[in-house]
């Protein structure tokens, strides 16, 4: 079986690892460097738990494979707050919202939501709803999350103003 | 709103959740999250046919794959196991046969996604290679796809060898049913195809088997809502003793009923780590969530409503036909449940409903989140939306006649549990609810909405439907309370959590009793370590049967507690309060002992008495039993668009009146609610397990299978009443499933009034565009004429 060493950043720190060449993103993340954080709801692109930002954008970690990040900067959640640091904005607010029961989906909001208030700080609601359309949850029914997210571009625009 | 004691600090405020700091920076513990040092991984042959006889299986080139640890079939692993068949079947006089489903197939395999074979190797990736190189000789037999046509005489039989089809046969029934219809003014008759797909927690299921050569033990992480019943299975299969086997679960990722179920996997996987003696995973891919975890699927109704002239209930009679699958996983209780939810909210004189319950060659059934009860609801408001048509009574007012009204209150309906207890609606106030959710949809001014909408060309309609639930099945649930010696209050219990905050709940709970802090509270839940004995997590039952345990035991170790610091303080009990990590005298904070102090005087000195008199210990173990039912009730309105050139359903506003008696969290509650009602949308709208005539499953990604997302979510607004029930010493009443049950009735009949200008009548679900289409203009059916 074909393997190719790798190197890319993943969440500011710089990684060296073999993987074999048909591994996804996803498991070269979760076993390979042992981040779980990363979760896996579908394996088919649809679900978006694994959501992950690859130079800043969203992409599904099991729909790209591990060599295609050589020499990029991977974001998962573990790296939206630094280790027991604060918690980022949108994180603070999932959990003042109740925007989270199982926690399984979470991860892979968190990261899409992160890259969607970069580009949109000041969204309504309906485009909050439209940015997680791709990311499912079974628990919430969603008010919550968008509530949070609400919550969140709030906060950020404060701490930018 | 919350209905709790004002002197509660925690319980009935929306506290921060105790899940939430681990789960929000991506530090769960999930089952696939858990990977021991060795770890192989385990993939699983499955059949590919609905119904074949297995002539032969040739694993030796997969044996040969470098990798490959081992490859298993029944064959290899029937030496080890006391029973070759997992017996799960909830008792019940209803069987007809016995199907109790193997471990693995070994003659004959039943449904597509059957597991026929095990690998293990050292990567999922290598035992997928190798899987695919088992070569399994099968003989196709003809196989079920429906579950009508399985009852037909001369249908094939799902199983070679079996006689017939039926795999239960029941009837719930009480009062002179077939005199009433005879001399009953007004008779409605309909006939329904009510289809629930399956859960689709956001996780999969999944297991890690360690062997523990130290402490010859084998530790079981299971994705799993019932660690107990897995410990007894592992136990009574590998035939070891309890010690033996410990099962944890881990963060589960939704389980929403079938992570109830014992599954083939557990024991495998489990059995597999034992003989190899390495630790061995398997995590369950979506694909094979579709075809190898249980699921609700179809059942056929017919059934007749008769009324009188002012549309009060005479009688309701009918039968029903249930997909069973091809094993009996769980019972008859999906059926049972359903037909048990129909009558409930209403006073009807009399009533019987037979159920056949039909072996076909698909996945098994089993509860998911409502368990039958959307369907015996749906059944229910489609007959009611019947016969307020049928008399030109208002869909409302009919119903306001029917309920139970709140005066009778407890009323012991003529209905029998499962368990064969009598059915009594304990609280609540049913009319009172329903007008709340009118008035809160507007009700009574949506004729002229609908008016102004029909001038437009548009088509609004309004639904309703109630629904009550029997919550907090029994017997018990375990849980216990112990201050440790450092001061820490340790609290385990059988329950298991799978993202419905039932460590939060219990953290709250104990930590109300015991100086109000949850942060010094550690919840143990899902580990037959730490808890002798537990039932799980079904039947929106935690709160009920937990959280009372855990309310009594809190209150026992407070009362030790307040005992022993009065000797240590030498003042008076009643004096004393406990704040945060000690007691203290109430208004002279400087006087005080802590509670790991008071932990250690009772924790004993050689040669010494035990401060206070009361034994050694802060410790209350509890299983307080509740056998009756707490029956929550509620009400949805659901207002809704149809686009009559497309099919297309929007739902412009949704309400949902309910009580569950007192609410421990408000927040959460309003949680459990909206993903019901995200749930029970997608099962009015989007959510279909589609097999083909041959049982070939045809929804097998979530691409094919509709999940509700964001933007299908309406405007919901949810509304409270709160009748505490007198059945539990917190007054609640379980809320996990509520949110589901009447939402597809009520969307269904919103649709069914949207479309009345075309005299089309719903009488199915899920409803796709081109059902909808197709009942608009049936002759058109949706082309371009």
């Amino acid at each position: 079986m074909t393997a190719r060493r790798i190197a890319l950043t993943v969440n500011g720190a710089r990684h060296e690892a073999e993987t074999p060449v048909r591994q996804h993103l996803a498991d070269f993340l979760r076993g390979t460097l042992g981040l779980t954080g990363t979760h896996l709801g579908c394996e088919h692109g649809v679900c978006g738990a694994c959501t992950v930002l690859l130079d800043g954008r969203a992409v599904r970690a099991c729909l790209i494979l591990a060599v295609q990040a050589e020499g990029r900067s991977v974001t998962t959640v573990e790296g939206l707050a630094p280790d027991n640091g604060p918690l980022h904005p949108l994180q603070a607010a999932f959990c003042a919202n109740h925007g989270l029961q199982c926690g399984f989906c979470t991860p892979g909001m968190l990261t899409t939501l992160a890259e969607f208030l970069k580009d949109s700080p000041d969204p309504t609601e309906e485009e909050v709803r439209v940015a997680i359309s791709g990311n499912l949850c079974r628990c919430t029914g969603y008010d919550s999350i968008v509530a949070a997210t609400m919550e969140a571009a709030r906060a950020l625009r404060e701490a930018r103003a | 709103m919350t209905a709790m004691p004002a002197t509660m600090r925690l319980v009935g405020r929306d506290v921060p959740r105790v899940e939430d700091a681990a789960l929000i920076r991506g530090r769960g513990r999930f089952v696939d999250d858990i990977a021991p040092p060795g770890l192989l991984h385990a993939a699983f042959l499955r059949s590919p046919h609905a119904h074949a006889a297995i002539a032969h299986i040739d694993t030796e080139a997969a044996r040969a794959l470098p990798g490959v640890h081992a490859v298993f079939t029944l064959d290899d692993l029937a030496p080890h196991l006391n029973d070759t068949r997992l017996v799960v079947a909830l008792p019940s006089p209803a069987y007809r046969q016995e199907l109790h489903r193997p471990v693995l197939a070994q003659t004959e395999v039943v449904h597509v996604g059957e597991a026929v074979a095990v690998v293990i190797a050292e990567s999922r990736h290598l035992a997928e290679d190798a899987a695919a190189l088992v070569e399994v000789e099968y003989d196709p037999l003809p196989p079920v796809a429906d579950c009508v046509a399985a009852l037909e005489p001369d249908a094939p039989t799902a199983h070679r060898d079996a006689s017939s089809n039926l795999a239960a046969e029941l009837v719930l029934e009480y009062g002179a049913v077939d005199a009433v219809f005879a001399t009953a003014p007004h008779r409605f008759a309909e006939h329904l195809s009510i289809h629930r797909g399956g859960s689709h927690s956001m996780e999969c299921r999944g297991v890690v088997a360690r062997p523990d050569p130290l402490e010859d033990r084998l530790t079981v992480w299971s994705s799993t809502q019932t660690p107990h019943t897995a410990h007894r299975l592992l136990c009574d299969l590998l035939g070891l003793d309890e010690r033996a086997i410990r099962v944890i679960t881990p963060d589960v990722g939704g389980g929403f009923g079938p992570k109830l179920i014992f599954y083939p996997e557990e024991v495998v996987v489990t059995l597999a780590a034992r003989l190899l003696g390495r630790p061995v995973k398997w995590i369950e891919d979506r694909g094979e969530h579709f075809v190898a975890t249980t699921q609700e699927r179809d059942q056929s109704w017919d059934v007749e409503l008769a009324t009188d002239g002012e549309g009060r209930i005479l009688g309701l009679r009918g039968t029903l036909v249930h997909d069973h699958g091809a094993w009996t996983a769980r019972g008859v209780n999906i059926p049972q449940g359903a037909v048990s939810a129909m009558p409930l909210p209403y006073v009807v004189p009399a009533f019987r409903m037979a159920m056949k319950v039909a072996v076909t060659n698909k996945v098994p059934t089993t509860p998911v989140r409502g368990a039958g009860q959307p369907q015996g609801v749906f059944a229910m408001e489609r007959l009611l939306d019947r016969a307020a048509r049928g008399l030109g009574i208002d869909r409302g007012e009919i119903r306001r006649r029917n309920l139970v009204p709140g005066e009778r209150m407890p009323y012991a309906t003529p209905l029998k549990t499962r368990g064969g207890m009598q059915v009594v609606l304990d609280s609540g106030d049913y009319p009172r609810c329903q007008a709340m959710a009118l008035e809160g949809a507007d009700w009574a001014g949506f004729p002229e909405r609908q008016r102004a909408a029909r001038a437009q060309g548009r088509y609004l309609g309004i639904g309703v439907a109630n629904y009550v639930e029997g919550t907090g099945r029994g017997p018990f649930e375990h849980v216990s309370v112990r201050i440790e010696p450092s001061g820490r209050i340790v609290v385990a219990t059988g329950a298991a959590a799978m993202g419905q905050s039932t460590h939060t709940m219990l953290a709250q709970l104990v930590a109300e009793q015991l100086g109000g802090d949850m942060s010094r509270v550690q919840v143990i839940a899902g580990d037959t370590a730490a808890a002798p004995m537990g039932i799980g997590g079904s039947n929106s039952r935690q709160a009920v049967l937990a959280g009372s345990s855990a309310h009594v035991a809190a209150t026992r170790v407070r009362e030790k507690v307040l005992h022993v610091a009065a000797t240590m303080l030498e003042a008076a009990e009643g004096d004393l309060e406990i704040e945060g990590d000690a007691v203290q005298v109430k208004g002279v904070p400087e006087m005080k002992v802590t509670l790991a102090a008071v932990a250690r005087a009772v924790a004993g000195t050689p040669g010494f008495a035990i401060p206070g008199g009361r034994g050694p210990g802060l410790a209350a173990s509890e299983e307080v039993v509740i056998d009756a039912m707490a029956y929550a009730n509620g009400t949805a309105v659901a207002e809704v668009e149809v686009d009559a050139e497309t099919g297309g359903v929007t739902i412009n506003n949704l309400v949902f009146a309910h009580d569950c008696g007192n609410a421990l969290h408000p927040r959460i509650v309003d949680g459990q609610l909206m993903g019901g009602i995200a749930h029970g949308i997608g099962n009015a709208l989007f959510e279909h397990m589609r097999y083909d005539e041959e049982a070939q499953p045809t929804s097998t990604t979530l691409a094919d299978y509709l999940l509700v997302t964001a933007t299908e979510m309406p405007p919901v607004r949810i509304l409270h009443m709160h009748s505490p029930t007198p059945l539990n010493p917190l007054g609640i009443k379980g809320v996990g499933e509520a949110g589901v049950i009447p939402v597809p009735a009520a969307i269904a009949s919103a649709i069914e009034d949207a479309l009345s200008p075309f005299g089309v009548r719903i009488a199915q679900v899920p409803l796709s565009p081109v059902d909808l289409l197709a009942l608009i203009d049936p002759q058109a059916s949706g082309s371009a004429a």
